[in-house]
Order: structure tokens, then C-alpha cells, then sequence
């Protein structure tokens, strides 16, 4: 059985000959999307710093009562960010917010045209399960280092990672939301005259929306997750005082800025669970 | 003047339709081809033509290709081979020949459809719903409001515009989906099926408020259903379908009088002729009728009869003492028939009426046409047809 250990497949090597390649020729393609990213995330946070933090609390607590209508959750939603603020982790949660809004929205962005193209296109959902697969089950920190040198330290990697990650949430809800629209609501919308821009607008989209949002909490939620993550990569956020705690074996700290994140993942958990099935007044018979 | 024709069509779904179609034409069942192929033929060689302002009924069980013609007629599913023509305007077109653009107008202008499973937008209101087809003609949205608004009170749910469909009953829904057809003001109207789902007294009502619709806006209609029933009931005409074939094309009498095979002889069977059936079919004819002289026995208990003279009743008793001859007319109050009558009535009288006034004024019914006896009806005769021995097939059987 020696043959079988002497010759070592070059499967590492290929891949880091494959990043090699693309940090030579392809570096001016991944600093731009760096930097641009690096801005936009910055400047998020710097407006989001400008407000005091009793506007976004006011404002947290007014969407939980519009889309909810529920006191609790106003009530809850404000005494956890006023805990958040107490403990000092203000600014890592707006980050860590920040970080999160942009994965999100780069996933939706991303996930819900592939999703309903692979609805579409059933070859195009045979070729991407394995890779999507493949996103979930690979352990994030094989692909931090890529990720780390094509992009270089700070929040992009972080992002990056965040969005491979969490992508294949909205992807695969869109994707089931879109093809298990109902065929006769199709029918409907073809029998009246329906152009297919038009059934995807008026039919296929409205009818897959729970779908699609149960996709977006998902990816909050995937996200959330990935900040301690991301953190190692430098991203700022609330992963940075549980990394920090981690090395200097701080219990304190590791356990306020722990809590501060469940409390951000419960609070947009809470927020964005699509609201109890609206009627138009109160339902007959 | 026609408003569908169609000659020859099939209607084939599958990959592998030019060898389908070959293997159609050397006879082989739907069994053999779905083996040989993979294909399912929806419809084979199905001709027939639907007259403006007619309710055509396509009737036979599940399987039997009737929804895969009708959803042919729009284009939901393909023209295989033949050809199939709806009036668009003044000119017929062929949708087997018309591309997506064109065929997005006939559905826009021409054709709209109601669904048995009513195929309501759950998150659009009802109004909305009913807007729905005017949204795709492009018609703004206060517009297609105010149209929406007028069908939803013809179909009286006016008070329910604002709520979410899934809040309406079944009936309920299936009227909206009548108010989003009738809301694109089309020519044609297909419905598949469109009572099915209902309980029977609401099926009931709505065929009755679909027949009144009709009269009043005069749409051509394609009805699918599976129930003989209903389609006695609301066809001006009917084609039974059985294994992708039309077996047979006709008005409802002559379905019931002359079913073409055994397999629509069954179905017959299990009908109520009452609503179909007419004097003219029912009754025994002048020439069985033994006429002593001038005197017609109408019954030989109470020995009542009558005269006949230049083959018109002129006078009638019953034990010594006279009857009234009445001549029956739909437009007469049927309370004014009573027992010291003997109605004379024109052949075309329907069974139901007919044992109606047989029941109230105790007499058989004279039926004349053109001032002249042509025959009478009596108890044998409705008895006869209510055992279903109306059709000779299954008197031999």
C-alpha cells in the first residue's frame, strides 16, 4: 500500500496555484470590490454613529409596533437596546448591524434573481445544489484564508465570508417559493394575458412571498452567527470583544458582549417574522 | 355566426409529437402511444363549432380530454395538428398558427376563463381579484376599480370588495372568479368546471344566475363538466368526450333520445329526464290513438272524452258533465288549472310541465300544433320515460 501514500494528490496546491493566479491578475478586480464595500459599510456606520442612539431606539420600537402591534415586543425591543447601550457595546452593535444589513442585502440582492432563475431553469438548480451544498457544509475558516488574501484584513473578508455563507438561504426559499406557486394561479395569470415579466411581477413573486421572507430571516440570522467569525478577520462589530475576551480569557467580557448579540439576533428575529396573516377586518362566519 | 370552429384538432403533450401523431393515425390507443413515446394525447380528431351566444358543454369523466380541449381554445395548452379558430373581432384566427404577442391579445380581448378551483390572487382583495384581467390590459387603477365594482354587483357581492378571498365561502369565490371573467367584457368564456367544488344547492344557484347572466349579456360559453345533470340543464348544445375523442355532438334531447353508443347510453340512465324531455318525444301519437268516430276515450273509469272534429277538440265530459278545453301557454298562471279542465297543449311543452298539469287537472294532455291533434300524453307515457325506456337500446336490453 505504500504507492498509495507516496505520491500525494496535489489537490491544496492546485487550489492555492488557483488563488496565486487570481491575486496576480485579478487583483485589481477584488481591490475594487474591496474598497468599494470597505466605503459603503463605513460610511453606514459613520451615518448610523451621527444619530443619538435614542433615534434608533425610538425608531426599533416604532416598527415593532407598526408591523406588530404587539406593546411586548415595543417594550422588549427598548429595554434591550438600553442594556445594550449600559453595557457600552453601542457602537459594535451598530456595526455589527451595519455588517449584517449589508450581507443581508447583498444576499437578497444575489440569492433571490439566481433563486427564481433556478426556478425557472430546472438544469440551472441541478448544477447549483451541490455548490450551494457546498457553502453551507465547508467550515468557514477554509475559506477565510482565501477570502483574506484576495480581499486583504478588515470587514470585506468578513462580509465575503458572511455572504457565502448565508446566501444559500434566500437562494433555496426562492427557489422553493417560486416553483411551488400554484399551477392554477399560473393558469390565472397566463388566461388573462399575462406577459411573463408581468407573471412574475403580479403572480409568481407575490405568491412566493413568505417564502422569500422566511429566506431573508434565514440569512439575518446566518449572518448574525457569523460575526465572532468575521471578527477574526478584523470586521469590526461585537465579535471583536468576544475574540478579545477569548484571548485575554476575560469572563466578564466575553459574557456582555455574548449577550449583546443574542440580544441583536432576537430582536431581528422578532422584527422581521412576517406579521400574523393580515385580514381586512376580522375574518366572516 | 360561429365563434370557435374547430376541425381535426389533437392535442398531444410530450416530446415526441410528429411520432405520436403517426402512431394516432394507425390506430393505436392512448395506452400504446403513452408506452411507445411517453406522450399523453389530450385530444384526438375533435371537430366541432360553437355558434355565437351559445352554451356549449363539454361533457365526460376526468381523463376524457374535455378540459384539455378547452384549455386548448386559449392557447394554455398547444394545437398539435388541425385547426382551431376563434372570432377575433370580424376575422376567425387560427391559434395554432398565431405567436405569443397575438395570442396575449385574444386572452386580453377575446377569451377569458373561469377556473375550478377559482385560481384567486390570495393576497389581492376581491375587487382586485376581479381587476386582475383589466390590470394585464394595462386600464389604470381607479378605472379598473370602478368596472371591477359593477361586476361585483351584478354577481351581489358588492358589500364584500374589500375582503381577502380565502374570507368568502366556495360559492362566494367561485362568483368572484365569474365577476374577474365578466370583467373583460370577452366575447368567449371558457369554463372549466367551474361548479364542481360547490355543495349541490349552491351549484344549483349559481347555474341558474349563470343561464340569467347569459340571456343578458349573451357570451358564447365553453363549459366543461363531468355532471350530464348540469349539462342537460345549461348546454344549448353538448359533445361527450370519452378517451380524448368527441363520441357525440348535440342538443340535450337528442343525447338523452339517442345516446350514440352504450357509453353514453349509460350515462343517460342515471339522468332526470324532467328537465330535458318534451312533449313531442314523450307523447303517444295521433295515429295510436283510438278514435271511435269523433270520440277520443280519455279515460274509461269516469268515462271522460273527446270530440274531435277537422282534427281540433271541440268539446269534452267527464260523467255527463263538460270540460273547459284550455289552451296551455308558458305565459299562463298554472294555479288557474283545475279539475273540470282539459288542457291542450303545443308539443314542445317540457316533461316537467307537462306532469304538472297532468297532476292538477286530473286529465291527460291533448298536444296540438298548428291547430291540429298530434297526440296525447298520459300516465303510460311519463311513466315510460321516467324508467328511463325512452331510448330503444335499452328497451331491448
Amino acid at each position: 500500500m505504500n504507492w498509495l501514500t507516496e505520491y500525494k494528490l496535489p489537490l491544496g496546491a492546485a487550489i492555492e496555484d488557483l488563488v496565486d493566479w487570481l491575486t496576480t491578475h485579478a487583483s485589481g478586480l477584488f481591490d475594487a470590490i474591496s474598497i468599494s464595500l470597505e466605503w459603503l459599510i463605513l460610511n453606514l456606520v459613520t451615518l448610523m454613529q451621527w444619530f443619538p442612539p435614542v433615534v434608533p431606539i425610538l425608531a426599533t420600537a416604532a416598527i415593532a409596533w407598526f408591523w406588530h402591534r404587539s406593546i411586548a415586543l415595543v417594550i422588549f425591543v427598548t429595554l434591550a437596546l438600553l442594556l445594550i447601550l449600559n453595557l457600552g457595546y453601542w457602537q459594535e452593535m451598530l456595526e455589527t448591524f451595519v455588517l449584517v444589513l449589508a450581507a443581508t442585502m447583498l444576499c437578497v440582492l444575489i440569492g433571490v434573481p439566481v433563486g427564481i432563475l433556478a426556478a425557472h431553469k430546472p438544469w440551472l438548480y441541478t448544477a447549483l445544489r451541490p455548490i450551494l451544498d457546498l457553502m453551507q457544509t465547508i467550515p468557514t475558516f477554509v475559506y477565510l484564508i482565501p477570502t483574506l488574501v484576495l480581499f486583504g484584513l478588515g470587514v470585506v473578508p468578513g462580509l465575503i465570508s458572511t455572504i457565502i455563507f448565508a446566501i444559500a438561504a434566500p437562494i433555496r426559499l426562492t427557489y422553493l417559493g417560486i416553483s411551488s406557486v400554484p399551477a392554477e394561479l399560473l393558469e390565472a395569470g397566463k388566461a388573462f394575458g399575462a406577459t411573463p415579466s408581468k407573471l412574475l411581477l403580479k403572480v409568481e413573486l407575490p405568491a412566493a412571498m413568505p417564502q422569500i421572507m422566511a429566506g431573508i430571516t434565514q440569512c439575518i440570522m446566518l449572518s448574525l452567527s457569523m460575526v465572532v467569525i468575521a471578527a477574526l478577520v478584523g470586521a469590526d462589530g461585537l465579535g471583536k470583544p468576544v475574540v478579545r475576551a477569548l484571548n485575554t480569557v476575560n469572563i466578564s467580557q466575553g459574557f456582555e458582549a455574548g449577550l449583546a448579540i443574542v440580544l441583536v439576533a432576537v430582536i431581528l428575529d422578532r422584527l422581521c417574522k412576517a406579521p400574523a396573516r393580515r385580514t381586512s377586518k376580522r375574518k366572516a362566519g | 355566426m360561429k365563434a370557435v370552429s374547430i376541425r381535426n384538432l389533437d392535442v398531444v403533450f410530450g416530446n415526441n409529437v410528429a411520432q405520436t401523431l403517426k402512431l394516432l393515425d394507425n390506430g393505436q390507443g392512448r395506452q400504446q402511444i403513452l408506452e411507445a413515446t411517453g406522450d399523453v394525447v389530450g385530444v384526438h380528431d375533435a371537430s366541432i363549432d360553437v355558434e355565437q351566444g351559445e352554451i356549449c358543454v363539454l361533457m365526460g369523466l376526468s381523463g376524457s380530454g374535455k378540459s384539455s380541449l378547452l384549455r386548448a381554445v386559449n392557447g394554455l395548452n398547444p394545437v398539435s395538428r388541425g385547426t382551431l379558430e376563434v372570432l377575433d373581432g370580424e376575422r376567425m384566427v387560427d391559434l395554432g398558427r398565431c405567436d405569443a404577442l397575438h395570442l396575449r391579445e385574444l386572452r386580453r380581448k377575446r377569451i377569458s376563463m373561469v377556473f375550478q378551483k377559482f385560481a384567486l390572487m390570495p393576497w389581492l382583495s376581491v375587487v382586485d381579484n376581479v381587476a386582475f384581467g383589466l390590470e394585464m390590459q394595462g386600464i389604470g387603477k381607479s378605472e379598473r376599480r370602478k368596472r371591477a365594482l359593477e361586476k361585483l354587483d351584478m354577481v351581489g357581492l358588492a358589500d364584500w370588495a374589500n375582503k381577502l378571498p380565502h374570507e368568502l365561502s366556495g360559492g362566494m369565490q367561485q362568483r368572484v372568479g365569474l365577476a374577474r371573467a365578466f370583467a373583460m367584457d370577452s366575447d368567449i368564456l371558457l369554463m372549466d368546471e367551474p361548479f364542481s367544488a360547490l355543495d349541490p344547492l349552491i351549484r344549483a344557484q349559481l347555474q341558474d344566475e349563470l343561464i340569467a347572466l347569459q340571456r343578458q349579456l349573451n357570451k358564447t360559453i365553453l363549459f366543461v363538466s363531468h355532471d350530464l345533470d348540469e349539462a342537460l340543464k345549461i348546454g344549448t348544445n353538448i359533445a361527450i368526450m370519452e378517451s380524448a375523442r368527441i363520441i357525440q355532438h348535440g342538443k340535450p334531447e337528442d343525447i338523452v333520445l339517442n345516446p350514440s353508443n352504450t357509453y353514453v347510453e349509460k350515462f343517460v340512465a342515471h339522468t332526470n329526464p324532467l328537465n330535458v324531455l318534451r312533449g313531442r318525444s314523450l307523447m303517444t301519437g295521433i295515429a295510436a290513438l283510438q278514435i271511435d268516430s269523433d270520440r277520443l276515450m280519455l279515460n274509461v273509469h269516469d268515462q271522460s272524452h273527446v270530440h274531435i272534429s277537422a282534427g281540433r277538440p271541440v268539446s269534452a265530459q267527464r260523467g255527463g258533465q263538460p270540460l273547459e278545453i284550455r289552451q296551455w301557454q308558458e305565459s299562463t298562471c298554472i294555479d288557474e288549472v283545475g279539475e273540470n279542465m282539459l288542457i291542450v297543449a303545443n308539443p314542445d311543452i317540457s316533461m316537467r310541465t307537462a306532469i304538472e298539469l297532468r297532476y292538477r287537472s286530473g286529465q291527460p294532455i291533448l298536444l296540438s300544433e298548428e291547430d291540429r291533434l298530434v297526440g296525447m300524453l298520459s300516465d303510460k307515457d311519463f311513466y315510460h320515460a321516467l324508467l328511463g325506456k325512452h331510448f330503444t337500446q335499452s328497451e331491448a336490453a
